[in-house]
């Protein structure tokens, strides 16, 4: 009786213990990912069936409320400008001066043909404010150790329901992630890697996104230029900046 | 002896009138039935065909594994020189281009922003250079206002679209999408008419452009989603179909290279093959169980008549009468009454096959909420073997039927006919 109890317990701490570590690891992690405000200029590397593409941006974001991107290469897609308030998004372009809110199941439709998806470019909330975790191991990823951890949705109006995460065990910055559907079936796959310190903090500066559900070689998200907490005019994140 | 039989069945109708009613009735039903039935799977065939799949068609491989998502970016390209290499390979056939695709149709209000907006599947069509596509496609009838497009930048949208989103011929509407390299589609269209094809998952939402815009917008120089064929006498062949399938493929197709143009027949598309397969099997089903059911009625009635013909057969075979020989006579008057019952019924199943074929039956109401394509008004189709689809069963069902119920003849002893008799 006595060891049943005993072995009830160890499991209970144990399990309490590994809650603790994932929540103060991805802690660690949201404070190197997040922050209050960014200006972060990127190229997107769409590698189709037929071709590749390149797509330059550069975008300002205010905490994970409002963000403001502009395209600047190539000619196809230059001057298309989005801007995100809260859960609402509005796609401009300047071709036919027309501005289009995106809403419903629209945005999961993938941008510019890239394995990213509209929500996924608009969800930049902190992992610890959506999902629980529970340190499941560790791993390597490219040579690095890393903690594995399981991550289960807390909220309901969230992408992917659950998420594997390995996590630099030195730098706390995700190295691979892996995103489910509620229904158990892997959505997305992504790479982290060349980690630089930008203003104190770590940062993944190459991303490939893969969809699992998409033929295709997957897309590269590479950072050209990182800044955070800069001044950004507020007058940025309205409507009428679209048009600017 | 048919003389003798036939005045034997006119004068004694007792032996007559039932199996009559109920052959004709049987054979009328089968008629009908089988007309009605061809009727609606060809409507359906020539819908399918004029509207998606062509006696023919011609797409990559790679967006023909994946036809139902529309994958514009597997598009086939070098378009107008493999149509010129069709036309001069398939003299017979037209060969027609036409551009699959779908998107968001969005209603701008006075400030150039979203009014309203909904899903909408596309299709670039040759307006401006080919009148019969607009003929196959039944624009004439199917528009509700306005004209198809005769200039660059106008569209057709679907009238229920239009209603729901207030949307006035001369309006503007923003097609907004994925070109088919991925890029970002922004192309605004003028209303020039709307359209109710009677098919709701086109009517829900649609928007019909000139193929010369819709290549525009997409980024589709020189290419478009497939290449329909259509033979020259406008009927769908199976036998030409897989011929030129078989002539185009080996040919053309390269099993290595995803992009290279396969060809495909109409039942390859669309689930067409099992439905056609499952047409053919519900005609005959429906014919065997004619059969059967008819032959277990006829000999149900048949033992009756040889019971209410009990005596008559006593005293023929009292008489001297071969067994054989009144059985022989049961046949041939099982052959008169069915072919006088097939003949009769017949004759009605094809008038009234008449009348389906000319005015059919309305389901619009029923089939308002399915997603496939389907005719609103199901007519049936008079074809030459309806001459004997429904004769050969209701002659045979009668034969069978009296076969079965004279083998009592069989049983009957000599020894006792007096008695049975009451001599």
């Amino acid at each position: 009786m006595k060891k049943t109890q005993l072995i009830l317990l160890s499991f209970c701490i144990l399990t309490g213990l590994s809650a603790q570590n994932a929540i103060q690891i991805i802690e660690k992690v949201d404070a190197n990912m997040s922050s209050k405000n960014r200006i972060v200029e990127s190229e997107m590397i769409i590698h189709g069936k037929r071709n590749s593409r390149t797509i330059t941006s550069r975008s300002y974001s205010v905490g994970d409320q409002k963000s403001f991107t502009e395209y600047l290469s190539p000619a196809r897609e230059q001057g298309t400008k989005m801007l995100k308030l809260e859960d609402k998004l509005w796609i401009y372009s300047p071709s036919t001066d027309r501005t289009i809110q995106i809403s419903g199941h629209l945005l999961r439709q993938s941008v510019m043909g890239s394995d990213l998806s509209y929500e996924d470019m608009m969800d930049d909330r902190k992992l610890t404010d959506v999902y629980d975790a529970i340190l499941v191991g560790q791993d390597t990823v490219d040579g690095r150790k890393a903690f594995l951890l399981q991550l289960k949705a807390k909220v309901s109006d969230v992408a992917y329901d659950s998420r594997k995460i390995w996590v630099d065990t030195e730098r706390f910055v995700p190295l691979k992630e892996e995103l489910f559907a509620k229904s158990g079936q892997l959505l997305k796959r992504t790479t982290l890697s060349d980690v630089k310190k930008t203003q104190g903090r770590w940062f993944p500066t190459t991303m490939i996104y893969k969809d699992m559900l998409k033929q295709g070689d997957g897309t590269e998200f590479k950072i050209l230029s990182m800044k955070f907490d800069q001044e950004i005019e507020e007058y940025l994140f309205t409507k009428a900046a679209l048009k600017q | 002896m048919i003389r003798f039989i036939l005045k034997g069945i006119l004068r004694d109708r007792s032996r007559s009138v039932l199996p009559i009613i109920v052959v004709s009735l049987g054979v009328f039903l089968t008629v009908v039935m089988s007309s009605w039935m061809k009727g609606i799977f060809t409507e359906m065939i020539d819908m399918n065909a004029n509207f998606t799949t062509g006696h023919v068609k011609v797409m990559t491989h790679a967006y023909a594994d994946n036809v139902n998502q529309i994958p514009i970016d597997l598009a086939l390209l070098g378009v107008d020189e493999l149509t010129q290499n069709l036309q001069k390979d398939f003299p017979n056939m037209e060969w027609v281009s036409r551009i699959n695709f779908g998107g968001l149709l969005d209603v701008p209000d006075a400030n150039g922003e979203t009014r309203a907006q909904g899903p909408a599947a596309g299709k670039g069509i040759d307006f401006f250079h080919n009148p019969k596509e607009i003929e196959r496609m039944n624009f004439q009838k199917s528009l509700v206002e306005g004209a198809v497009p005769k200039s660059p930048g106008e569209a057709i949208i679907s009238y229920e679209f239009a209603e729901k989103y207030g949307v006035k011929l001369g309006q503007e509407v923003t097609l907004f999408g994925s070109t088919m390299n991925g890029s970002m589609l922004f192309k605004t269209f003028k209303v020039c008419g709307t359209i109710r094809f009677g098919m709701t998952m086109l009517d829900r939402g649609a928007i019909l452009i000139d193929i010369s815009d819709a290549q525009l917008a997409l980024d589709m120089e020189d290419g478009s989603t497939e290449i329909l064929g259509y033979f020259g006498d406008g009927k769908y062949d199976k036998q030409k179909a897989t011929e030129t399938i078989q002539a185009f493929n080996s040919k053309y197709n390269h099993k290595d290279d995803e992009f290279s143009p396969e060809m495909y027949k109409l039942e390859q598309q669309a689930g067409l093959e099992e439905y056609l397969a499952m047409a053919d099997g519900m005609v005959g089903m429906m014919i065997t169980f004619f059969i059967i059911a008819m032959s277990i009625v006829l000999w149900n009635t048949g033992l009756l008549g040889g019971l209410r013909r009990y005596t008559e057969y006593g005293v023929r075979l009292a008489l001297g009468e071969a067994k054989g020989h009144i059985y022989k006579t049961m046949i041939y008057e099982a052959i008169l009454i069915g072919m006088i019952g097939s003949v009769l019924g017949t004759a009605f199943g094809l008038a009234a096959s008449y009348y389906l074929q000319e005015v059919g039956v309305d389901f619009s109401a029923v089939t308002k909420n399915i997603n496939m394509m389907l005719p609103p008004v199901y007519k049936a189709s008079i074809f030459p073997s309806l001459l004997y689809i429904g004769f050969i069963p209701g002659l045979l069902a009668m034969v069978l039927g009296n076969a079965l119920a004279g083998f009592a003849i069989y049983k009957r002893k000599t020894a006792q006919l007096f008695k049975e008799l009451e001599v």
